[in-house]
């Protein structure tokens, strides 16, 4: 089994994540087949990818999983900002529903054998008094896990019900800190490179963050790999907010607290940054999480500490290539298209 | 000449050249990887140069704490203008549980001095009975409405063990939701009151220290000064028995006269979401002035460490064995507050 070639299904193959995960497996001997599923193209070609415009909250998706015959799937669908996503309900929608629907189709699929979720930090919460260092089995105790620490633990618990209907299938939770690098956009990376940091006087979190490549090489382990369950992902180390202003040569803006509330819906309202209320409280209180189940299950340790990531993060601030995701009016039509085609190419093969 | 310029310049900084820019191989109290350059040949940086003598001494390494040299030049070479340069840039390193060793010897540590040597005049007997190396638990009494016996505890440990221990106080929730006081908490190396922080900080061998009576200790009044409150749930000596490290009784006098507590404003409290409002002679009577300590004479005691391998394997899902021992540890305790309070005199002069 370990040497047979892996059939590889990534959902969100256009959001960075999936897409750079398709760009690290586009040449691998390993990789049988490569499938990306997304709402929009890929920006960038990625050889021997077959792209299918799908809507993973669409039943349709269980035609897919059984028409591409697929052995693996790749869940990195699951999106923190509101803004990108088309609002919070819709982004529960993508998130949650996203999930379920996903894993429904996929329970269906017999050829499924390994399932490899991206989830978050964001579902140990993050209350002041939380563990200085969080490992896995850690249970949050946070009462109101609100938006996107809510959508990945319930999303986490359509993966493990899906465990228990079919236990065959090898199943892989990454629970990823913020993701951080040259290519990648999110609300710590907008937030980070702002010419004037607002933070709240009083309050300096340490701050755990993983490098894109490193976040790549980590679901590359648990797809390749024979290891199975919920790991943190995380670079070494921490710094604290204000460190990593100044490593970023950036200047902090302490406000009093209510002030920095406000400050955080206007840059939300401009556009310039959103973190939603929920996220705000990682930058008083910070969360960091215990990486060594991942190192010594997983294999996988990390490249980039969190020190080095914010100084590549500083180097290679320039050019975005998260595409914006709107909805496609003409998906549907090319999904029946693409099933047909599939449908029919198999029946010359027989 | 123009690069004889160059050349020049970067000798008169002693900055490292692109190639000799390589990391310290040393590993810090916390058990991660130093961030410094390497100054040495053999590959340590200035803090760890004088830590490979120590290393052999234990051979577990990552325990000792790096042993402070009295060599001047040691001191002379962070000088307040390179610590500066630092902090500015964000080049300094802190472990994982937010652990500024810069900022607490450089800075916090010479503030606490005057207040231990002049102020509080700490004496202290059996600093040495903590381990130069690997873990323990220091369990100790709580009390004088504001944590001081925390800090002062640490700063003991810190300058006057053979191997400037750190310890690493475990705080409260209402600690770590202040502004202020909990990032401050955190950059001195204290940690969260839970089960993760302690057993992790066990397992990478470091001391730890509680007190277990919390917030009753620090909240109670004049009259029961010295006398030690119930010991929480004895969830100190399930991880003790779960480490299996060795618990070691601190008696902490004077606290109690640095701010005798003769009141406490329930209602007060009660609305400000404090677990107590604390009424002294000087506070909230003289305002802010109020809050200045009174200046107690202090004694720290460190009593022998009572080893926990002794135990079975599992002792630590007994209740009964888990109450059995609390209760030896709080008496002992409690006898080591009376000796001292007999052996310290007058709680002022």
């Amino acid at each position: 089994m370990a040497d047979a070639k892996h059939s590889v299904l990534i959902t969100g193959v256009s959001r960075f994540l999936g897409l750079r995960l398709a760009k690290r497996l586009e040449n691998d001997d390993r990789i049988g087949s490569l499938v990306g599923v997304d709402l929009e193209e890929p920006p960038v070609p990625i050889e021997g990818l077959e792209f299918v415009r799908a809507d993973i909250r669409n039943p349709m998706i269980a035609r897919v999983l059984e028409a591409t015959k697929i052995d693996t799937l790749v869940h990195t669908n699951i999106g923190s900002s509101p803004a990108l996503l088309g609002g919070r309900s819709q982004m529960k929608e993508n998130n949650v529903i996203g999930t379920m629907q996903l894993l429904a189709a996929a329970q269906r699929a017999e050829r499924i054998k390994r399932v490899v979720m991206k989830s978050s930090s964001a579902v140990y919460g993050t209350r002041p008094s939380e563990p200085s260092v969080i490992p896995e089995s850690y249970a949050s105790r946070e009462v109101d896990l609100g938006g996107y620490g809510k959508d990945c633990a319930e999303a986490e618990q359509y993966v493990r019900d899906f465990g228990r209907r079919r236990p065959d299938v090898a199943l892989v939770i990454l629970r990823t800190q913020n993701v951080v690098g040259p290519t990648v956009r999110t609300n710590m990376t907008d937030y980070l490179s702002l010419k004037t940091v607002p933070t709240a006087i009083g309050f300096d979190p340490r701050l755990q963050l993983l490098h894109e490549e490193d976040a790549v090489e980590a679901l590359y382990r648990s797809i390749m790999g024979e290891a199975t369950g919920i790991y943190n992902i995380a670079g070494d180390g921490v710094v604290f907010l204000s460190q990593a202003i100044r490593l970023m040569g950036r200047v902090p803006l302490p406000l009093l607290l209510p002030a920095a509330q406000i400050t955080a819906g206007l840059l939300r309202r401009f556009g310039l940054i959103d973190f939603p209320t929920d996220q705000l409280k990682l930058i008083l209180f910070g969360r960091v999480l215990d990486t060594r189940r991942a190192r010594e299950s997983l294999g996988f340790t990390p490249r980039f500490t969190t020190f080095d990531a914010i100084k590549d993060l500083r180097m290679h601030r320039s050019e975005d290539v998260t595409p914006e995701p709107s909805a496609h009016p003409t998906w549907e039509r090319e999904l029946f298209e693409y099933l047909k085609q599939r449908a029919s190419s198999d029946r010359e093969k027989v | 000449m123009g690069e004889a310029e160059i050349i020049q310049l970067e000798g008169r900084r002693s900055q490292p050249s692109p190639q000799q820019k390589t990391r310290c191989r040393a590993t810090t109290a916390a058990g991660n990887p130093c961030r410094n350059y390497a100054i040495t040949p053999s590959g340590f940086c200035r803090v760890h140069s004088s830590d490979e003598a120590s290393r052999a001494r234990h051979p577990s390494g990552r325990d000792t704490r790096p042993e402070r040299t009295p060599d001047p030049e040691d001191r002379e070479h962070l000088g307040l203008e390179e610590f500066i340069k630092r902090r500015l840039s964000g080049e300094y390193p802190i472990d994982d549980f937010g652990y500024d060793e810069q900022l607490a010897r450089e800075v916090l540590m010479p503030l606490v001095r005057p207040l231990y040597e002049n102020y509080f005049r700490v004496r202290t007997f059996g600093v040495d009975r903590i381990p130069s190396a690997g873990p323990a638990l220091l369990v100790a009494n709580h009390s004088g409405t504001v944590p001081l016996d925390s800090v002062l505890m640490q700063y003991a440990v810190g300058t006057e063990h053979k191997n400037k221990r750190l310890v690493r106080s475990v705080g409260a929730d209402l600690v770590w939701s202040s502004p202020v006081i909990g990032p401050m908490a955190r950059k001195t190396g204290n940690v969260v009151a839970c089960d993760e922080d302690t057993d992790e900080l066990l397992r990478r061998g470091e001391l730890v220290g509680v007190f277990p009576e919390g917030y009753k200790g620090v909240g109670k009044g004049w009259s029961e000064r010295y006398k030690l409150q119930r010991f929480g749930r004895g969830g100190f000596i399930e991880v003790a028995l779960r480490s299996r490290v060795p618990i070691i009784p601190v008696a902490i006098v004077g606290a109690e006269e640095a701010y005798p507590m003769i009141g406490n404003a329930k209602l007060l409290a009660k609305l400000l979401g404090f677990p107590y409002f604390p009424v002294t002679p000087t506070f909230p009577l003289l305002g802010l002035l109020g809050l200045i300590p009174l200046p107690s004479r202090w004694v720290i005691e460190f009593g022998t460490p009572i080893p926990m391998d002794e135990y079975p394997e599992d002792a630590a899902d007994d209740p009964m064995t888990v109450f059995d021992l609390s209760d030896r540890i709080r008496d002992t305790i409690q006898q080591m507050l009376y000796t001292n309070l007999s052996k310290r005199g007058s709680a002022f002069f």
